[in-house]
């Protein structure tokens, strides 16, 4: 324990580098992939045949094992192996495939009397799917992003193993020290409580969102 | 006034839900389609508000076709019910019934206080206006779903089915409370529905529709009951069409009896007050098996007299007291007189109809 301490005391400034690093490489894929979703999900959740384009290539991109994916991107992007935006990418891509079918899912579980009672009510297109399609969806979507932004803060890990920085970095130190544990430890307790605040964060941002979908559940 | 001229709708996989439809709506009264499942009653209303496009044929709303406007303006002047309310689940009552004001560019907070107002108008009592929908039952739901059509003042309301989720208790209710509130309105109402007594006790004119939305009869209910146009009308209409159809007949056209009249050595006996105890004969008291007021229908005033030992039933006055008695003899004698002159009426049209 003391180790720990001690460790912090004269790395405090890597490790807060690292975990800023973590947070940046982890909200930002998400954040980018939500935006996208939502125009894509409304594609998918539309047309069959994008929905089966879509969901396949979503289903493909999620097999490819996240180290590779990073060791490849630089190839495909014509970056450089230590470009954060390797991570970025990746990330990113699988953020999109996990919300994209999330948002699709999310509308199509909107109930289509209630819209049809929109357009008789006299709403466009536009306005009904602001006002009524898109809050309707919204449990089922922040879902999704609840779990994607989880499992970002885990994966954002891996960059490490490429020399990218964020809190995987500890872990790597930690080995090249022979299995010197404060490192290590900082690391693994750092990103579990990130990951518990972001989830923490979403489900309030969901209370907040979307209060009635717990209505009549008393 | 809704007019259809010649209306078809074929769907892409070629049924034909409407085939060649011409009728008129009245305004001001509520007209009922009814008929058997998939005779294309929704396709036939949903058409009024263009959520569907006939394929051929026009429809005017007062000699204009509601075709010339756009689509969006010309729904937010005719309110819309359906089954189960769908309301809008992520908004509060008072939201839902603001809706269609909001759309229209009233303020929120104005419609939303205009809103409180229709809830009480519906029966609903102020404080559910902060409730989510979930958390409202179902006949509540359907309630709220009336306010929010009617927020908007519109002339025309279309309904299509709006009592059938309902169990049959609060169904009565809110029949009732719809014809209530239509004697305060007085909208143009068009009504889908696959049950024929609701038709029959809201109609003011009936459309008894066939397959392909074929009118096979479009009457005011007593009419249907009294002479039904064909088979499919008859069998629709079902049992007791007789005796259901004193229910459009006034209990006030048949002339009383005085309270002192016997009838067969029963007399009607009353309290200090004048209120009816009972009839006393041989056999002691027997109960009078209740009592009617003015304004009663005749389905009630006979059921009454077949249920009276005396075969007579007793009208009371507002304060409960005893005033005149309608004998079964009389009742007959009406009856027999007012359907003679129902079917001789019929017939007489029905022949000019053909003539021209
Ligand atoms: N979108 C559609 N595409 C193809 N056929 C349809 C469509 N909608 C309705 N139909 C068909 O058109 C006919 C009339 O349908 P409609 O919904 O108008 O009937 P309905 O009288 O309202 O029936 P119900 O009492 O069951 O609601 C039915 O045969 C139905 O299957
Ligand atoms: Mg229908």
């Amino acid at each position: 324990m003391s180790d720990l301490w001690s460790y912090l005391a004269t790395n405090g400034g890597d490790v807060l580098t690292a975990l800023v690093q973590h947070i940046w490489l982890a909200l930002l894929p998400v954040a980018i992939a939500f935006v996208l979703s939502l125009p894509l999900g409304a594609l998918v959740h539309r047309y069959v045949p994008v929905r089966h384009i879509a969901l396949t290539t979503g289903s493909v991109v999620y097999t490819v094992p996240s180290l590779a994916l990073l060791l490849l991107l630089p190839g495909i992007l014509g970056t450089s192996v230590l470009d954060p935006l390797n991570v970025v990418v990746a990330l990113t891509l699988y953020s999109l495939a996990l919300l994209v079918r999330t948002t699709a899912d999310g509308l199509d579980a909107v109930d289509p009397t209630v819209l049809q009672a929109a357009t008789a009510m006299g709403y466009r297109p536009v306005r009904r799917w602001f006002a009524v399609q898109l809050p309707l969806a919204m449990p089922v979507i922040l879902t999704g992003l609840r779990v994607a932004t989880v499992a970002n803060v885990s994966m954002v890990s891996i960059a490490a193993l490429v020399g990218i920085g964020g809190l995987g970095q500890l872990f790597t130190r930690g080995f090249q020290l022979g299995f010197y544990l404060p490192p290590i430890v900082l690391g693994l307790v750092l990103s579990v409580t990130l990951a518990v605040i972001a989830d923490v964060l979403i489900v309030v941002l969901q209370r907040g969102l979307t209060p009635w979908s717990r209505a009549g559940a008393r | 006034m809704i007019e259809f001229e010649g209306v078809t709708k074929r769907y892409p996989d070629g049924t034909v839900a409407v085939d060649d439809l011409s009728l008129t709506v009245e305004t001001g009264q509520i007209t009922v389609f009814v008929g058997p499942s998939g005779c294309g009653k929704t396709t036939a209303l949903r058409m009024i508000n263009r959520m569907i496009e006939p394929t051929s044929g026009r429809i005017l709303i007062d000699g204009d076709d509601i075709t010339t406007r756009p689509e969006a303006q010309l729904r937010r002047e005719i309110g819309y019910v359906i089954q189960g309310a769908g309301l809008f689940p992520h908004r509060t009552v008072l939201d839902n019934v603001a809706t269609v004001p909001i759309l229209k560019g009233v303020s929120r907070r104005d419609a939303r206080s205009s809103a409180l107002g229709l809830l009480e108008r519906v029966g609903l009592t102020a404080d559910l206006g902060d409730r989510y929908p979930a958390q409202l039952s179902g006949g509540q739901q359907q309630r709220v779903g009336v306010a929010r059509a009617l927020a908007a003042d519109p002339p025309v309301l279309l309904m299509d089915e709006p009592f059938s989720a309902v169990d049959p208790v609060v169904r009565d209710d809110l029949q009732q409370e719809l014809l209530r509130l239509q004697g305060e309105l007085g909208k143009t109402i068009v009504l889908v529905t696959h049950d024929i007594d609701e038709a029959i006790r809201l109609g003011d004119k009936v459309a008894v529709l066939a397959n392909g939305a074929r009118p096979a009869q479009f009457a005011p209910p007593a009419d249907i009951l009294a002479s039904p146009a064909d088979d499919f009308v008859a069998s629709l209409v079902g049992r007791d069409r007789g005796f259901r159809g004193l229910s459009f007949a006034d209990g006030n056209e048949i002339p009383l009896k005085t309270i002192d009249h016997g009838v067969d050595g029963l007399t009607l006996e009353v309290d200090a007050d004048g209120r009816p105890l009972g009839w006393r004969g041989p056999d002691g008291l027997l109960p009078t098996e209740g009592s009617f007021r003015d304004g009663a229908n005749l389905r009630t005033v006979a059921d009454l007299a077949i249920l009276s030992p005396a075969g007579a039933a007793v009208r009371v006055d507002a304060e409960g007291r005893a005033d005149g008695l309608v004998l079964l003899e009389d009742l007959a004698g009406n009856v027999r007189s007012q359907q003679r002159e129902r079917l001789a009426a019929l017939a007489t049209s029905n022949s000019n109809g053909e003539a021209g």
